[in-house]
């Protein structure tokens, strides 16, 4: 075998993509969990940690720059860069959802919620459960689990949905909902663009093993 | 001043007759890195990296004026010149094995320098040849002539050559430029484990290969240095105009 410093570098910057991924999962946990209990501290620790994702997407793109500089990488070896380079912004936005997410919980921490929260944490569940297959199918590669993930997708659509159009009915039958349900409102829409990010991620994992890409999510075929 | 490099230079020119060939070159090269240096022909390169171990003494009309310090003694005026060499080994473009056997290609060098004992010959041989990577194609036929490898284990065999003197520094002049791709990666692999123990300098006609394996790099352009500076950056983010068109190959 040859190469090996190159292969080192390659598997450097799979370990720092399994560490961001790592982060990004447990931004967007947390944020759920917290919203769900008004937990601000919790709150406050997701809203803190997106500079650390930050960070490391900031890393990231530096290795894969340098890596095409380079060493000319082509074939797979190419594919692999430019997956990490379009999958890290994915993960970057999932995380700043979640720190979106956490402001908002926070905001609301001493309100009384205007509804039970019942599909948001669904919605919330499903999304989470998107990243984490997403993010799962990227690293063991596996192409089936990254289909899957994009024809998930649809729930989430469709919990949006449902979820905004109630919300609607709450304005309008009590005006002084407005401000929290508008809240509500850009928490299921964070979801939303959550869930899209997830599928990005899973679309460009087919592209790093076939060397397609596609838009994948059944709505959009 | 030249403590903190392996190898610095100050204000170094170099004439062949008339011709200048190297003006003001000025740069200082860390231990245990491999520095690359690129450029078109006819820039300098490898007149700079001869005058590393003053291989150019050997051609006649050149003149040089500047200063070449190899771990803080002037090169040309403080320097015994068989330890010079000795400490300063050199690999050429085509791989130049002597027409003997394998064996006696890695123990010429050791020889020389008085070593006669069988055992620590053997010694040396082993360990040369397991540096440069070529132990395990070679040791059931250490006594075959060299001449029977095929290129790249040659140039292998020349590297180990060198190592078998316990070099501080390796100058390499192109190196691969005669081999086939994947020889030519066993190469570039090697000289990355080479960099653990010594100091490696490389020129390069083949930029890539410069990116690939340099730490540092220093682009020569008509006797003068351009730009040098890490790898990482002078191939990403080069500082003068003239670099960038030469790596992007805008050039000229």
């Amino acid at each position: 075998m040859v190469r090996h410093s190159f292969d080192k570098e390659l598997e450097q910057l799979h370990d720092l993509m399994v560490k961001m991924a790592g982060l990004v999962e447990e931004s967007i946990e947390n944020s759920i969990l917290a919203l769900k209990r008004q937990d601000i501290d919790l709150a406050r620790k997701v809203y803190e940690s997106d500079d650390e994702v930050d960070e490391l997407e900031g890393r990231i793109e530096k290795i894969c720059i340098n890596l095409i500089a380079r060493q000319q990488p082509l074939a797979k070896d190419l594919r692999t860069i430019s997956t990490a380079l379009k999958i890290i912004t994915d993960m970057e936005r999932i995380a700043d959802h979640a720190a979106d997410i956490a402001e908002l919980t926070i905001r609301m921490a001493d309100m009384k919620y205007i509804k039970p929260l019942v599909d948001i944490p669904l919605m919330a569940e499903l999304a989470k459960k998107m990243v984490i297959r997403s993010i799962d199918s990227y690293i063991k590669q596996d192409i089936d689990l990254a289909r899957d993930v994009c024809s998930s997708d649809d729930e989430v659509d469709d919990l949006f949905s449902k979820i905004v159009l109630e919300l609607i009915n709450i304005m309008k039958n009590n005006p002084e909902t407005v401000e929290q349900a508008t809240d509500f409102m850009f928490i299921v829409k964070y979801l939303e663009r959550i869930g899209d990010h997830a599928t990005n991620i899973a679309e460009w994992v087919v592209f790093n093993v076939t060397g397609s890409h596609g838009h994948l999510a059944r709505k959009t075929e | 001043m030249t403590n903190d490099y392996r190898i610095t230079t100050n204000n170094l020119n170099l004439f062949y007759g008339d011709l200048q060939a190297l003006k003001n070159v000025s740069i200082n090269i860390s231990s245990n890195q491999v520095t690359a240096f690129i450029g078109p022909s006819g820039c300098g390169k490898s007149t700079f990296l001869k005058t590393l171990n003053r291989m150019n003494d050997l051609i006649a009309n050149v003149k040089i004026t500047g200063d070449v310090y190899f771990d803080g003694l002037n090169v040309y005026k403080e320097y015994d010149i068989v330890e010079l060499r000795k400490n300063v080994g050199m690999v050429f473009q085509k791989p130049n094995p002597f027409p003997m056997s394998i064996y006696d290609n890695i123990a010429y060098g050791p020889r020389i320098h008085g070593i006669k004992s069988k055992s620590r010959l053997d010694d040396i041989v082993e360990k040369s040849l397991r540096n440069s990577a070529l132990w395990d194609e070679v040791k059931d036929r250490l006594k075959q002539n060299a001449l029977g490898l095929s290129g790249g284990q040659q140039q292998r065999l020349c590297i180990a050559r060198v190592l078998a003197v316990e070099p501080e520094v390796v100058l390499m002049d192109e190196p691969t430029s005669a081999l086939d791709p994947i020889s030519t990666l066993k190469i570039e692999d090697l000289i990355e484990d080479l960099k653990k123990n010594y100091t490696i300098i490389i020129v390069t006609h083949n930029m890539q290969q410069a990116a690939r394996i340099s730490d540092s790099t220093a682009f020569f352009l008509h006797g003068e240095i351009v730009e040098s500076g890490t790898t990482n950056h002078l191939f990403s983010n080069p500082q003068d105009k003239r670099t960038e068109d030469y790596i992007t190959g805008r050039f000229g």
